[in-house]
């Protein structure tokens, strides 16, 4: 029975793209006065879901209620009417804009064009919740905490009755996330509805009232947060009880195959994206590096490909088989001089349409992006590449209508096999995956942990980049945290903690013994 | 320096026609739309004012040269906007590539023109608006008396003035009001702009329709004053259209700029014929033929420029060219 | 209470896109396009002139294939279309928007003009020839190659750019031909005692030769994007530079070389254009096809065979208009608008392909045709 005490109501939601089902038959309330939680893994179909309620998508069935009135959300100017306000996890910011000008574009139709007036209220607003915000910057000179605290004052100044906030917390400090919260009960005193989508069960239970679950892509219940907690959400989110049981074999006779040494990176805004970090990998283990995403993982695995332009006095060595007194040093080598050099070093990016594969060609013409160059003829070789692919799809199960159709076609899971297969066949030393199971399902993601199991017991040097610390802590052996660019400890994932390894990537105070 | 000033009141209306290609150009373009149908724009515009002139002087008494500018206004401004609004549809609407829509608008727009043009033609080699052009050229009465001032700077036809007056409109516009503001969202990022709850397909529509129906009247403008009223089958106009399309860039997309640039492109573009006598030499005629890639070469070098500086203020609109689609992921 | 609701707002069209359309569906809707526009065009003939487009329609055809010389010139003008098509095929391709055409084989004709004229006498045929061929490529290998370096260097758009050299090289031909003609009101035919480095006579026509370089380039380039390391490395550059980076393809070698390679193939048609066709040089040279190859080499998706296609079309509206013009006394300016009219039809008709509409009422799943 609808209530009024309902803000919004959505009844068998289901929306499709293509041929993927992003939300299947979704029925979901949300109370005035509470902050709901919309929690389920990446790729379960929460962010297309609120998308739905702000007018970015328009569903192919079902039906939107705002208070009591069944709606037609046509378009975001539809859901700012009627009170609906979403920060999107991709910033809706215009860079070229000052924070001032980023906020007038949200005033009230018909209201009168006065900047004055909207300069006093943004500033009105800054004060009460205690942010700081140069309304007369520009975007593009922000820091990302910047932008996101600008995205708040933005819905704040709108007046939402319905927040909906994606994954607000991924880019910001401790400090900064309390504040958010700060914000955020605020707002519920207020008798508003806010809506938090977010993957992370300790924020679900600090923040929520409530916590809805989404698995791929369908409803799977609700349930009160004081009643929950993590094992019982993590297993509404995944569908069965973590038992991850992956496995981990003892390294055998581990042998140095990369060290890094002083390792920084300045990014294009001048900060450091990496500061002076160091670690060696071996042959024979898995190395995870943990942290919260955007803390340099992407920057350290993209230098040793030599896809990033390291600072003076960083070191790369990579030891040959066979050759291990003899290191060669990777800095200023690009991927072609890489493998010229003949290093065998995989690479499975965290971007796998848009850097991993090329979305428009099938998955032979994948198999040889990176061989493709080899031998003196200048026609390229489609037979190779065209049995490897017949092979991966068969070893690995790739489901594909056939070997030319566009990767870009493929489900998640899929392209993530194709990538995974190439970069395996090119028999690694050293193997680095960014994200792998990021997306895919728990079936797809068990495949991906026992490739990566086979490829430490044949002697590779695997460097595992992961977001779910349960993963991290039963997959690798040893584990690197980073956190704001820095090495924050190497921590033995047999006998460390969730707790430990949490706290170093949120808090740089462990910096006793940054190299175990 | 009677020379000097011969250039001036040369450049200065070459300078105007430009003026209005590129200011309409520049709306559109802070829409996001690049639309290289400038030329075939200014044809369209500058044929239907020539035509309805051309038709209300021959087919009354005594025609009113008032009324003859109303009319020949009204027509290019329709007839340019109409050929906006077909690039609107389908880049727009349809989404089909920017670019290539621009150049088969070119082609469309100097093929109407030229094609009725022969019908007016009608065997000459040229046929002529005498009233309207008298209306549109008419010089300021008195001040236009004053000497060398009143020869450079008060001896144009109205719609030099009108574009000077419509740069600082479009300053004012895109900077101090709400809708220019929503506009610029629109070009730099469409889907913070739709978030925002800008009707961003609304802009998009109107900026390129307006835009055009500006750029029209710098074929108008050619037609009706500079070329002294006279229709002809002609090539001129699509160059004019281009180096419009060169001064977007040089102004980098502020119509501020467009005042100064416009006419220095006028320097630049009459710098064959003036200078040499100026300076008291004489210079092949091969020379005069090469000095007029001044203009563009400049624009290279602007373009090179602000391309080295990557100062964010200066770089086009950052969706320009890309149609949006609100469901892409 | 769930009450059943009337969805008055429901917009009353909705897009969505469309998963890689077949065929079937790719071929009906360009005709249906191509049709439409045939029907817009005879109305507009109609309504202009009085006649009777049916009437219209076979004159305009006789204008191609009446005769066997008239069907010859078509094949002329498509080869000088078609060959900047070509030219345009990888840099677009690369997702390099080479606006520069024009210019690129103004240069193109301009060097293999200056060669033959002051060359002419002096060098034996064959080498004179040579000479020619490696003048226009050099000419328009550098029109092509200082835009690119400038966009790999400092990523300057290159629309704009290569526009704005269009008329550097107009200015510059301009200037040129000014001194080749000397005290002459105009530059003539080039040569036209000597007839050095005029393309010899084959089956009755010297432009026989060029039907023959485009139909070889047509394959070459063809097989080039297809086959070679050379085609898959633009490809992957135009879908994505960071997949490139991480390939290890040098991103900006590849620009470079790619529009060193377009700029080349535009000079080449400069090149057949003054010894096969024209035997001079002037400003209109291109004529034009510089703008229309890129239309053409757009809508064929980089598919050179099917850009003799549309070459074909295009080529065969013109002809047919300037049939219409002389045939009831209008004017040439005819095949502009018609042309223009199809363009815009053809432009149009890619959203059906691209996208699919779902109409009010239409909740469940439509899955096209």
């Amino acid at each position: 029975m609808p209530n009024t005490q309902y803000a919004i109501r959505l009844e068998h939601i289901t929306k499709t793209f293509g041929e993927v089902v992003a939300n299947h038959d979704v029925t979901l309330e949300v109370r005035r006065g509470e902050i709901l939680s919309l929690l389920g893994e990446n790729g379960s179909g929460k962010t297309t879901l609120m998308n739905m309620i702000a007018g970015i998508y328009y569903p192919d069935e079902g039906e939107i209620y705002v208070g009591n009135k069944a709606v037609d959300i046509r378009s975001p100017r539809d859901a700012l009417r009627l009170g609906i306000g979403m920060i999107h996890q991709h910033f809706k910011l215009v860079d070229v804009f000052t924070a001032l000008e980023n906020i007038a574009l949200c005033m009230e139709p018909g209201e009168k064009f006065d900047l004055k007036k909207v300069r006093s209220r943004a500033r009105a607003i800054c004060e009460k919740y205690g942010f700081a915000l140069d309304l007369d910057q520009k975007v593009y000179e922000m820091s990302v905490s910047q932008k996101q605290t600008l995205e708040i004052v933005k819905v704040l100044f709108r007046g939402a009755d319905i927040l909906i906030l994606d994954e607000p917390t991924a880019v910001l400090t401790p400090q900064e996330t309390e504040k958010l919260f700060a914000v955020m009960r605020n707002m519920k005193a207020d008798g508003k509805a806010v809506v938090i989508i977010t993957h992370k069960l300790h924020e679900v239970l600090t923040i929520s009232d409530r916590v809805a679950i989404l698995r791929r892509g369908e409803y799977v219940g609700d349930v009160a947060t004081k009643d929950a907690n993590e094992a019982m959400l993590t297993e509404m989110m995944v569908g069965k009880k973590v038992e991850l049981d992956i496995g981990r074999p003892l390294p055998v006779n581990p042998v140095r195959r990369l060290s890094v040494h002083h390792l920084s990176v300045t990014g294009p805004e001048g900060g450091r994206v990496l500061d002076d970090v160091s670690f060696d990998a071996y042959g024979g283990e898995i190395l995870g590096i943990a942290g919260i995403s955007g803390n340099g993982q992407k920057e350290l695995l993209e230098a040793i490909a030599g896809l990033q332009r390291t600072d003076g006095g960083a070191q790369i060595q990579f030891f040959a088989p066979g050759a291990e007194d003899k290191p060669t040093s990777l800095i200023g080598k690009s991927p072609k001089d890489i493998r010229d050099a003949g290093i065998h070093l995989s690479f499975v990016p965290e971007d796998r349409l848009g850097m991993g594969l090329v979305g428009s060609m099938g998955m032979t013409d994948n198999m040889m992006l990176k061989s493709y160059g080899s031998g003196h003829s200048p026609i390229v070789d489609r037979k190779t590449p065209r049995e490897l692919a017949e092979e991966i799809r068969e070893e690995l199960g790739v489901v594909t209508p056939g070997l030319n159709t566009p990767v870009s076609q493929l489900s998640g899971g899929n392209v993530q096999k194709v990538l995974v297969g190439r970069e395996l066949a090119a028999s690694p030393i050293v193997l680095m995956t960014a994200y792998a199971v990021r997306g895919l399902d728990i079936n797809t993601s068990y495949t991906i942990y026992h490739l990566l199991n086979e490829q430490k017991k044949k002697g590779v040097a695997v460097i595992y980049v992961g977001e779910d610390l349960d993963v991290l802590l039963e997959l690798c052996d040893r584990i690197l945290v980073l956190c704001g660019g820095k090495a924050n400890g190497i921590l033995d994932a047999r006998t460390t903690t969730k707790e430990e390894v949490g706290l170093r990537m949120t808090d740089l105070q462990h910096k006793k013994e940054v190299r175990a | 320096m009677s020379s000097l000033i011969a250039w001036i009141m040369r450049a200065i209306p070459f300078g105007t026609i430009i003026m209005y290609g590129a200011m309409g150009e520049t709306i559109t373009e802070k829409s996001g739309n690049l639309n290289l149908g400038v030329p075939g724009i200014m044809y369209l515009g500058g044929f239907a004012g020539f035509a309805s002139a051309y038709y209300y002087e021959n087919s009354v008494e005594n025609p009113i040269p008032l009324l003859s500018i109303v009319i020949a206004l009204v027509c290019a401004l329709v007839a340019s906007a109409l050929g906006g609004l077909i690039y609107a549809f389908l880049t727009i609407t349809l989404r089909a590539n920017q670019n290539v829509t621009g150049l088969a608008l070119t082609t469309f727009g100097m093929g109407v023109a030229n094609f009725f043009g022969v019908f007016i033609l009608d065997g000459a080699t040229y046929s002529a608006a005498p009233v309207a052009n008298k209306a549109f050229a008419a010089k300021i009465p008195v001040l236009s008396q004053m000497g060398v001032l009143g020869q450079t700077v008060f001896s144009y036809g109205f719609l030099a003035y009108a574009a000077i007056v419509l740069a600082i409109v479009l300053h004012w516009f895109f900077n101090r009001t709400r809708a220019g503001l929503n506009l610029r969202a629109v070009g730099e990022n469409p889907a913070t702009a739709d978030a925002a709850g800008i009707n961003v397909t609304k802009y998009k529509y109107l900026a390129t329709c307006v835009g055009a129906a500006i750029c029209g009247v710098g074929g108008l403008y050619y037609v009706l004053d500079y070329n002294q009223g006279i229709w002809a089958t002609t090539g001129q106009i699509e160059a004019l259209g281009w180096l419009a399309l060169a001064l977007v860039i040089f102004t980098t997309w502020k119509p501020l700029n467009a005042i100064w640039g416009a006419y220095l492109f006028g320097i630049l573009y009459w710098l064959y014929q003036f200078l040499p006598s100026m300076l008291g030499i004489t210079v092949s005629s091969a020379m005069t033929d090469l000095v007029q890639m001044v203009p563009y070469v400049v624009t290279i070098l602007v373009l090179i420029a602000v391309s080295m500086r990557r100062k964010k203020e200066d770089q086009p609109p950052a969706h320009l060219g890309l149609a949006y689609f609100r469901e892409e992921r | 209470m769930a009450a059943q609701t009337s969805h008055p707002a429901e917009p009353l069209v909705r897009i969505a896109r469309r998963e890689a359309a077949p065929l079937r569906r790719k071929i009906a809707v360009r005709a249906a396009a191509i049709l439409l526009a045939l029907v817009v065009d005879a109305l507009f003939i109609f309504f202009v002139t009085g006649l009777n487009p049916i009437n219209v329609y076979v004159v305009m055809w006789g204008g191609t294939f009446s005769t066997s010389v008239r069907f010859s010139w078509a094949m002329r003008d498509l080869s000088t279309l078609l060959c900047i098509g070509i030219a345009l095929a990888p840099a677009f391709k690369m997702r390099f928007w080479n606006i520069g055409a024009e210019g690129q084989v103004l240069v193109g004709g301009l060097a293999t003009a200056l060669i033959m004229v002051y060359f002419g006498n002096s060098l034996p045929a064959p080498a004179l020839f040579v000479a020619m061929a490696l003048g226009s490529i050099a000419a328009g290998a550098l029109w092509g190659f200082v835009p690119a370096w400038f966009k790999a260097r400092w990523n300057t758009n290159e629309t704009l750019f290569t526009l704005m050299m269009n008329y550097v090289a107009t200015s510059i031909v301009a200037c040129m031909t000014n001194i080749m003609r000397g005290q002459a009101s105009s530059l003539g035919t080039l040569n036209k005692a000597t007839k050095a480095g005029w393309f010899p006579i084959l089956f009755g026509q010297r432009y026989t030769i060029n039907i023959i370089v485009v139909l070889v380039l047509t394959f070459a380039m063809y097989a080039y994007l297809k086959y070679s390391k050379h085609g898959y490395e633009i490809a992957v550059v135009g879908e994505s530079e960071n997949t490139a980076r991480y390939a290890g393809i040098n991103v900006r070698r590849v620009m470079v070389r790619t529009m060193i390679i377009s700029g080349a193939i535009c000079g080449i048609t400069g090149f057949l254009i003054v010894a096969g066709k024209d035997q001079t040089i002037s400003t209109t040279s291109a004529g034009g096809n510089g703008f229309t190859a890129i239309i053409v080499a757009w809508l064929a998706k980089f598919n050179t065979f099917y850009m003799a296609l549309i070459s074909f079309l295009l080529v065969f509206l013109e002809r047919g208009a300037s049939e219409i013009a002389s045939a009831y006394s209008l004017n040439e300016y005819a095949a502009d608008i018609i042309t223009g009219i199809i363009l815009f039809f053809i432009l149009g008709s890619e959203f059906f392909i691209n996208y699919r509409l779902i109409w009010r009422g239409h909740h469940k799943e439509v899955k096209g045709e």
